[in-house]
C-alpha cells in the first residue's frame, strides 16, 4: 500500500518534470556546460603568466635567466621594475602574478660558489596558476643555464644558486587532481539541492497541498515519491560528468566504476534529502532557494575542494565533516585516483548515509500535515 | 461508535462544541451539528463565516482548538488517517495539478487511493464527466466551470462515504449546475453523505437539511420548513410604485426587523407579529400599495439571521 502511494507520487512528479521541457533540458545540459567551462577554465595549464623583473645588476647570467624564463610558455615578462616597491605594487594590484628579483653581484656570487638567492615572489591567491608555474621554474632555469652558459653539469651545479620562493596571499596550493572530482560533487550538490528545495513549497504556493493533505498519503511517501525521479536525473548527470571527465580531461578511474556509481547515487540522494528538508521548513520558494545557497557555500569552501582540508582550522574541519560534499570528494578522489575499494571509503559512505537519514527524519518530522 | 457501529450507524458526522481561532480571532465558535448518512447537508453563510474552516476541520486539515467530533465514526482529532481514506474533499479553490492533464490527475488520485486499475478508473471518470476527447488537455487550460467538474470527478473517483464540497458550483453554468445536483442526489441515494457549502438559495433548497453559519456561529439548522418556522418571522409582501423610498421610510421603525427587495416587490418582516402589524398599520392605508401576508422565504430568514448576528457581533 505504501509502495503504491509512493509510486503514485513518483509518477506524478515524473510527468510534471517531463512536461516542464525547459527545466528538463536545463537539468541535463547545464552540468555538461559547467563541466566544460570550469573544467577547461581551471584545468588548463597556466601559460604566459604576467611577470615583473627587478634586475640589480646587468650581467650575462641575469640576462640568461630572464631569457630562459621568457622561453618557457609559463612566464611572460611584462614589466621591468626599478624598485622593490614598484614590483610589490604590481603584484598587489594583480598587474603581474610573479616578480623575479636578481640581486646585485649575483653572477659573481655564483662563480664564487656562494649560493646567492634568486628571489621569486608569487601571487598565490590563484594557487592553481602559481603552483604549476613555480613547480616548473627551477628546472627550466637550470636547464637554460646549463645550455647557455656552458656550466658543467655536476652534482654541485644544482647548488650554484638558490631559488627562494615567496608565495603570497595563499601559502597552500591545491593540486589540479581535485578539479574534476570537485566539480562533479559541486555541480551535483547545486542541482540536486534546488530540485527538491522547491518541491514542497511549490505545492503550497500553487494550492495543491490542500488536496494532497486531504488524501490518504503519508509524509514519508510524499518525500520518497518526490525524491525518486530526481535520483534518476542526478544519476544521468553524474554519468555524463564522469564520462566527460574520462574522455576530455583524461581523469583516470583506477578503482571500480560500479562502486563510484553506487556511492554517487547515495550522494545524490543525500543532497536531494537535504533540499527536501529545506522545502519543508521554508514558507515559500524564495526562502527555499536562499536556504539552498546558504548550504551550498560552505559545501564549496569547507569541503576541501577549493582549499585543502588539512589546512583548515579545527572548527572549520568539524563543519566540513557535516557536509556531504566533503565526504564525496574523498570518495571520488579515492576511487578515481587511488583505486580505493568500498572498504577504504566505507567511513565516508556511512557518513553520507547518516546525513541522508538525518535529513529525511527531519523532513518527515517537519512536514506540516495540516494547514494550521 | 466502533467498527460495527460505524457500518450500521445512521450518523455520518457528529461534532460537539467545535471551535477554531486564527491568531487569536475566533473563526468558528462552539459549533455542534449532526449529519445523517445518505443526507445532503447544506452549509450556508456570508463570506468569512467559517464554512471552509469547518469543512477543513472535518477532514483533518485543521486541528480544532476545542470540541470533539466524529466523521464516519472516526475521531476527527485522533483518527485523521482513517478519515482521509473515506472522505472526498473538494476544495473551494481548484487544487488539482494544473500541469497535469485531466487523465493524469484522475490517475494520480486513483493510485493514491489504491484503486485496482488506475488507468481504467480514470478513463471511466472521464466518460462520466463528459470529457471524452479532452482527457489529454492540461487541467490548467480548462475553463473555470470545467475545472469544478473535474475536481468533483476526482473527489468521487475513490467512492468516498462522505463528500465535503466547498462551493462546488461557483462559476458553473445553470445546466451544468442542475446536472451536478442530479449527480449529488444520485450519490446520496446510494448512501453517500454530502456536506456542501453554497451561496445559492436554490441549491440550499435542494438539500435535505441546512445549517446557517455567520461569524463562526451556527445560527440555524434543520430542514428548510423547520428553519423558516423557527425564525418566527412574519412577512408581508408589498407591491406598488416607488418601493425604494418606501423601503427607506420603513427601515428603522420598531417592529420591522427586515426590509428586502424581492423582484418587483418588497418583503417586510418582523419577529414579533403584533409589533410588525402595529408598525405596518399606518402604511396599509396608502392606496397605491398592496399588502399581502406571505410566508418568509429562506432568503428572508438568512438576511434576518445575518443582521441579528451582526448586531450581536458589534
Ligand atoms: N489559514 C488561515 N489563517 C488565518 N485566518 C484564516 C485562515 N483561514 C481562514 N481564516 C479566516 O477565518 C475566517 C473564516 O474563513 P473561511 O474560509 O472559513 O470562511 P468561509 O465561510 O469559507 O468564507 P467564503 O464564503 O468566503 O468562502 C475568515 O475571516 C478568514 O480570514
Ligand atoms: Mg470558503
Amino acid at each position: 500500500m505504501m509502495l503504491t502511494r509512493t509510486r503514485a507520487m513518483f509518477i506524478k512528479e515524473f510527468v510534471q518534470l517531463r512536461r516542464d521541457r525547459l527545466t528538463f533540458a536545463t537539468m541535463i545540459f547545464i552540468p555538461v556546460v559547467q563541466l566544460l567551462l570550469f573544467g577547461y577554465a581551471i584545468n588548463t595549464t597556466p601559460r604566459h603568466l604576467p611577470t615583473a623583473v627587478l634586475v640589480h645588476e646587468d650581467s650575462d647570467l641575469g640576462r640568461s635567466i630572464l631569457a630562459a624564463l621568457s622561453n618557457t610558455s609559463y612566464f611572460k615578462v611584462t614589466r621591468l621594475a626599478r624598485s622593490e616597491a614598484e614590483m610589490d605594487h604590481w603584484i598587489r594590484s594583480g598587474e603581474v602574478l610573479f616578480g623575479v628579483e636578481i640581486p646585485a653581484g649575483f653572477e659573481r656570487s655564483v662563480r664564487r660558489g656562494d649560493r646567492p638567492a634568486l628571489l621569486v615572489v608569487a601571487d598565490a591567491s590563484d594557487p592553481v596558476a602559481s603552483g604549476t608555474a613555480l613547480g616548473a621554474l627551477e628546472g627550466v632555469v637550470r636547464t637554460a643555464l646549463t645550455r647557455d652558459r656552458g656550466l658543467p653539469e655536476t652534482a654541485e651545479q644544482s647548488a650554484a644558486f638558490e631559488i627562494r620562493q615567496h608565495r603570497r596571499y595563499n601559502p597552500a596550493a591545491v593540486t589540479s587532481l581535485n578539479i574534476v572530482p570537485g566539480l562533479l560533487g559541486t555541480i551535483l550538490t547545486m542541482t540536486m539541492l534546488i530540485f527538491t528545495a522547491l518541491s514542497v513549497t511549490r505545492e503550497v504556493e500553487r494550492g495543491t497541498m490542500e488536496s494532497l493533505l486531504a488524501m490518504p498519503i503519508e509524509p514519508i511517501e510524499i518525500m520518497l515519491g518526490k525524491i525518486a525521479p530526481y535520483v534518476a536525473i542526478g544519476f544521468i548527470q553524474a554519468a555524463l560528468i564522469i564520462a566527460l571527465g574520462i574522455i576530455l580531461f583524461e581523469v583516470p578511474v583506477v578503482g571500480s566504476l560500479p562502486l563510484l556509481a553506487a556511492l554517487s547515487t547515495l550522494f545524490i540522494a543525500t543532497n536531494l534529502s537535504i533540499g527536501y528538508t529545506f522545502s519543508t521548513v521554508a514558507q515559500n520558494q524564495l526562502q527555499a532557494i536562499q536556504m539552498s545557497f546558504m548550504f551550498f557555500l560552505p559545501n564549496i569552501l569547507l569541503s576541501g575542494f577549493m582549499f585543502p582540508f588539512a589546512g583548515m582550522p579545527r572548527w572549520a574541519q568539524w563543519v566540513g565533516e557535516m557536509l556531504p560534499l566533503t565526504h564525496y570528494i574523498r570518495i571520488v578522489r579515492g576511487i578515481m585516483l587511488k583505486g580505493a575499494t568500498l572498504y577504504d571509503v566505507h567511513g565516508e559512505a556511512l557518513a553520507l548515509l547518516g546525513l541522508m537519514l538525518l535529513a529525511m527524519t527531519l523532513a518527515v518530522r517537519r512536514f506540516r500535515r495540516t494547514l494550521d | 461508535m466502533r467498527a460495527g457501529d460505524r457500518q450500521n450507524g445512521t450518523v455520518a458526522v457528529e461534532v460537539e462544541g467545535l471551535s477554531k481561532s486564527f491568531a487569536g480571532r475566533m473563526v468558528v465558535r462552539n459549533l455542534s451539528m449532526r449529519v445523517l448518512r445518505g443526507q445532503i447537508y447544506g452549509f450556508l453563510g456570508p463570506n468569512g463565516s467559517g464554512k471552509t474552516t469547518t469543512l477543513r476541520m472535518l477532514c483533518g486539515l485543521l486541528t480544532p482548538d476545542g470540541g470533539t467530533g466524529r466523521a464516519l465514526g472516526y475521531d476527527i482529532l485522533t483518527e485523521r488517517d482513517r478519515i482521509k481514506r473515506h472522505v472526498g474533499y473538494m476544495t473551494q479553490r481548484f487544487s488539482l495539478y494544473q500541469d497535469l492533464s485531466i487523465q493524469e490527475n484522475l490517475e494520480f488520485v486513483a493510485r493514491i487511493y489504491g484503486l485496482a486499475s488506475p488507468e481504467q478508473e480514470a478513463k471511466a471518470a472521464v466518460e462520466r464527466l463528459g470529457l471524452v476527447g479532452r482527457e489529454h488537455q492540461l487541467a490548467g487550460a480548462l475553463s473555470g466551470g470545467w475545472k469544478q467538474r473535474l475536481a468533483l470527478g476526482a473527489c468521487i473517483l475513490p467512492k468516498p462515504e462522505l463528500l465535503l464540497l466547498d462551493e462546488p458550483t461557483a462559476g458553473v453554468d445553470p445546466k451544468a449546475r442542475r446536472e451536478f445536483w442530479a449527480e449529488i442526489h444520485k450519490l446520496a441515494a446510494e448512501g453517500m453523505t454530502v456536506l456542501v457549502s453554497t451561496h445559492y438559495m436554490d441549491e440550499a433548497e435542494r438539500c435535505h437539511e441546512i445549517a446557517y453559519i455567520a461569524y463562526g456561529e451556527l445560527l440555524a439548522q434543520g430542514t428548510i420548513p423547520k428553519v423558516i418556522e423557527n425564525s418566527h418571522l412574519k412577512t408581508y409582501t408589498v407591491s406598488g410604485p416607488d418601493l425604494q423610498s418606501l423601503a427607506n421610510r420603513l427601515l428603522g421603525i420598531p417592529g420591522i426587523d427586515m426590509v428586502a427587495p424581492f423582484g418587483a416587490s418588497l418583503h417586510v418582516a418582523g419577529r414579533d407579529a403584533s409589533a410588525l402589524d402595529a408598525a405596518v398599520a399606518r402604511f396599509r392605508d396608502e392606496r397605491e400599495l398592496s399588502w399581502t401576508l406571505s410566508s418568509p422565504s429562506l432568503e428572508d430568514v438568512f438576511i434576518d439571521l445575518m443582521s441579528r448576528s451582526q448586531d450581536n457581533f458589534r
